[in-house]
């Protein structure tokens, strides 16, 4: 009874504020779906009386999109990915903050303080982090899954099973591994073999689609799909017997980051907002529920037991993890082409 | 237009008339103001130049239309071809319209026959049950034919049980689930104008040919059609043009394997390819084929009427 008198509470004092319409206390997050409990929401807003507000959006272009069309100004804090971070900095979108503003900001875990999207976290603080590889069906396929040959030349069992991401940044990022090709190269040939070899595989591919890339594998519908990690964990929680991939030709990393937006209406909440984040119980209750891994130290405690041992969530060592990497316009164009002819 | 309100010449029809501008006036702002106002926002973004992850440059450029036009090949550099990459989306788009066009008509239209027969008391409750599916959002819909007809789905099931397959049909991720999807979602659309249409037909004419030895095909072509067809024209308008531009169908029901118009338009401005006036060009070349279809049908009905 107390909980539910607390929330009860909690709401009214909400709604009180919300009716009272004070310019301070109030903070507006841009952030992707799914991706942070209510809880966490609730909480945030009871222990610094502040009004929050959430919209969502599925991509990382997608955010991009939507502030270029003139939301800046509207938000204060958004989650954009590694690669993300860096566009939105060089185009001038983000604010930048000082670590004494941030008291929390020691718990960062060291080796995700000066990445190379965000050098000595300027405008932003990690969130979640994850890869992004694919998992396989047991039932159907018995054999090695460590290779990208599941996805670019897959065994008989799997043709015409597979579910890629319907992204082309990630699904030409993993064909570049399985290639041994850099990332944004501009070689003719490299390029050419690139082409060539998303124009053969496409013949083994069922769909392409992210948002249903847990459900093809739940349903039955795909036997094998590129995912990102914690979704691939959620759709074997949910009963796919599936395994999912490190592959000996790389496999993607990624880490989404709350970043401080330039124009924030509500700068001071969007810095006790970041700093809330990067408390470890609170970035321990985002992982809980998202199934990613939060870039905070001393988490370790508050962190579901199922978390801790998910195969997961623990890549093997000596894996081979890259970053995808921003293109230049002239290699981006080409991608583009590429992606184009693929699904026309 | 005023002479359809006052049925008088005249002084009257001038009378109404003067009540007409203010009360028409909340509409012509609706449709100014998120219409037309839009639509010339995409008609000038369509002819400015890209900015590098979506936006565009104020300068002036056919790049868009450039590009929807010629194939020059992976690396831009080719010497400049006919662009097929988009006739052939656009041709997908347009035949995927026209067939769902096509089963509408074929199911609607008996459909719309036989509740405009039903006695006047019980047509309501055909057409209620007619609309009941459609107080559901569309992607709700369009998810709920995925549960069904994928290979492991009740449809496959039920069929297998009855003994009718040896083995599940594999729909799911086909063209043909696109059509299962745009026809499904669309057929109220036939319905309705078509049974408006036929509820207003005058029976006798039907005795009349038939006291007159007209067989039931005769009567059929040459009565009754005639007769409803504004219904049935209106009809196959109000399906195409929504299937034409769906993307919901194709990338839920087809997998996104292929675009069709709509996703390759939703692609340009929220995907990676973030360039706007090529979403906005593409956009620009569907709304003049969807004007030209409506022009061709307005030109044939003011014709019907003058003759």
């Amino acid at each position: 009874m107390k909980p539910l008198l607390r929330t009860g509470a909690s709401a009214l004092a909400l709604t009180l504020s919300a009716t009272l319409a004070q310019a301070e206390g109030e903070l507006s997050i841009y952030h992707w779906f799914e991706y942070i409990p209510q809880e966490i929401l609730d909480k945030f807003a009871e222990e610094y009386d502040v009004e929050v507000t959430m919209d969502t959006y599925d991509s990382n272009e997608a955010l991009l999109a939507s502030l270029k069309a003139g939301r800046l100004g509207d938000y204060d804090v958004a989650v954009p990915g590694d690669y993300m971070v860096e566009i939105m900095a060089n185009d001038g979108m983000l604010d930048t903050f000082t670590r004494d503003e941030m008291p929390n900001f020691d718990n960062i875990l060291p080796e995700w303080v000066d990445v190379s999207f965000d050098p000595g976290r300027q405008s932003s603080i990690p969130y979640q982090w994850g890869s992004t590889s694919f998992s396989v069906n047991r039932d159907v396929y018995s054999g090695d899954i460590d290779t990208t040959d599941i996805i670019f030349d897959p065994p008989e069992e799997l043709r015409g099973k597979i579910n890629v991401l319907d992204t082309a940044g990630e699904t030409l990022t993993l064909a570049s591994l399985h290639l041994g090709i850099p990332q944004c190269s501009t070689d003719r040939e490299e390029l050419e073999a690139l082409n060539d070899l998303v124009q053969g595989a496409k013949q083994h591919w069922a769909s392409f689609g992210s948002d249903v890339a847990k459900d093809v594998l739940v349903s039955g519908d795909a036997a094998a799909g590129m995912i990102w990690n914690g979704f691939g964990m959620k759709a074997r929680e949910e009963g796919a017997n599936i395994e999912y991939a490190y592959p000996e030709q790389g496999y993607i990393v990624w880490m989404d980051n709350v970043v401080l937006l330039k124009d924030a209406p509500n700068r001071e909440n969007a810095i006790k907002f970041m700093n809330f984040l990067l408390e470890p119980e609170n970035a321990a209750a985002v992982t809980n529920y998202a199934r990613y891994t939060a870039g905070v130290d001393g988490v370790e405690p508050f962190l579901d037991a199922e978390v801790k041992s998910a195969p997961e969530l623990n890549p093997p060592e000596g894996g081979n993890p890259v970053f995808v990497q921003p293109c230049s316009e002239e290699v981006q164009k080409i991608y583009d082409t590429m992606w184009t002819n693929l699904k026309k | 237009m005023a002479g359809g309100i006052g049925s008088g010449p005249g002084k009257s029809a001038r009378t109404y008339a003067g009540f007409g501008v203010p009360l028409i006036l909340p509409a012509w702002l609706v449709i100014g103001i998120f219409l037309v106002v839009p639509i010339g926002i995409m008609l000038v973004y369509s002819f400015l130049t890209k900015e590098f992850r979506g936006g565009v440059v104020w300068e002036f450029s056919l790049a868009a239309y450039d590009q929807f036009f010629f194939d020059r090949g992976l690396f831009g550099d080719d010497p400049p071809q006919i662009e097929w990459t988009y006739i052939l989306i656009f041709w997908r788009s347009i035949w995927q319209a026209g067939l769902a066009t096509l089963l509408s008509l074929l199911i609607g239209f008996p459909t719309a026959w036989f509740i405009a027969t039903r006695p006047a008391s019980t047509r309501t409750i055909w057409l209620f049950l007619i609309t009941v599916p459609y107080w559901v959002n569309l992607l709700i819909r369009t998810i709920s034919m995925k549960f069904l007809i994928r290979d492991n789905g009740p449809l496959n099931t039920w069929l297998l049980e009855a003994g009718l397959i040896s083995e599940p049909i594999h729909l799911i991720n086909t063209w043909v689930a696109v059509q299962l999807g745009l026809f499904y979602s669309y057929l109220p659309f036939m319905v309705l104008p078509i049974y408006a249409a036929v509820e207003r037909y005058n029976f006798a004419l039907s005795e009349a040919a038939a006291d007159l030895y007209a067989s039931r095909f005769v009567t059929l072509t040459q009565i009754i059609l005639p007769v409803v067809k504004p219904g049935i024209i209106a009809g196959c308008i109000l399906v195409f043009v929504p299937s034409l531009g769906s993307f919901l169908a194709p990338d839920l029901l087809g997998g996104a394997k292929n675009f069709m118009i709509g996703s390759l338009i939703d692609e340009q401005f929220k995907g990676a390819a973030g360039n706007w006036p090529f979403g906005a060009a593409a956009a620009m070349i569907l709304l003049s084929m969807v004007m030209l279809v409506l022009i061709f049908y307005a030109r044939s009905q003011s014709r019907r009427e003058e003759t």
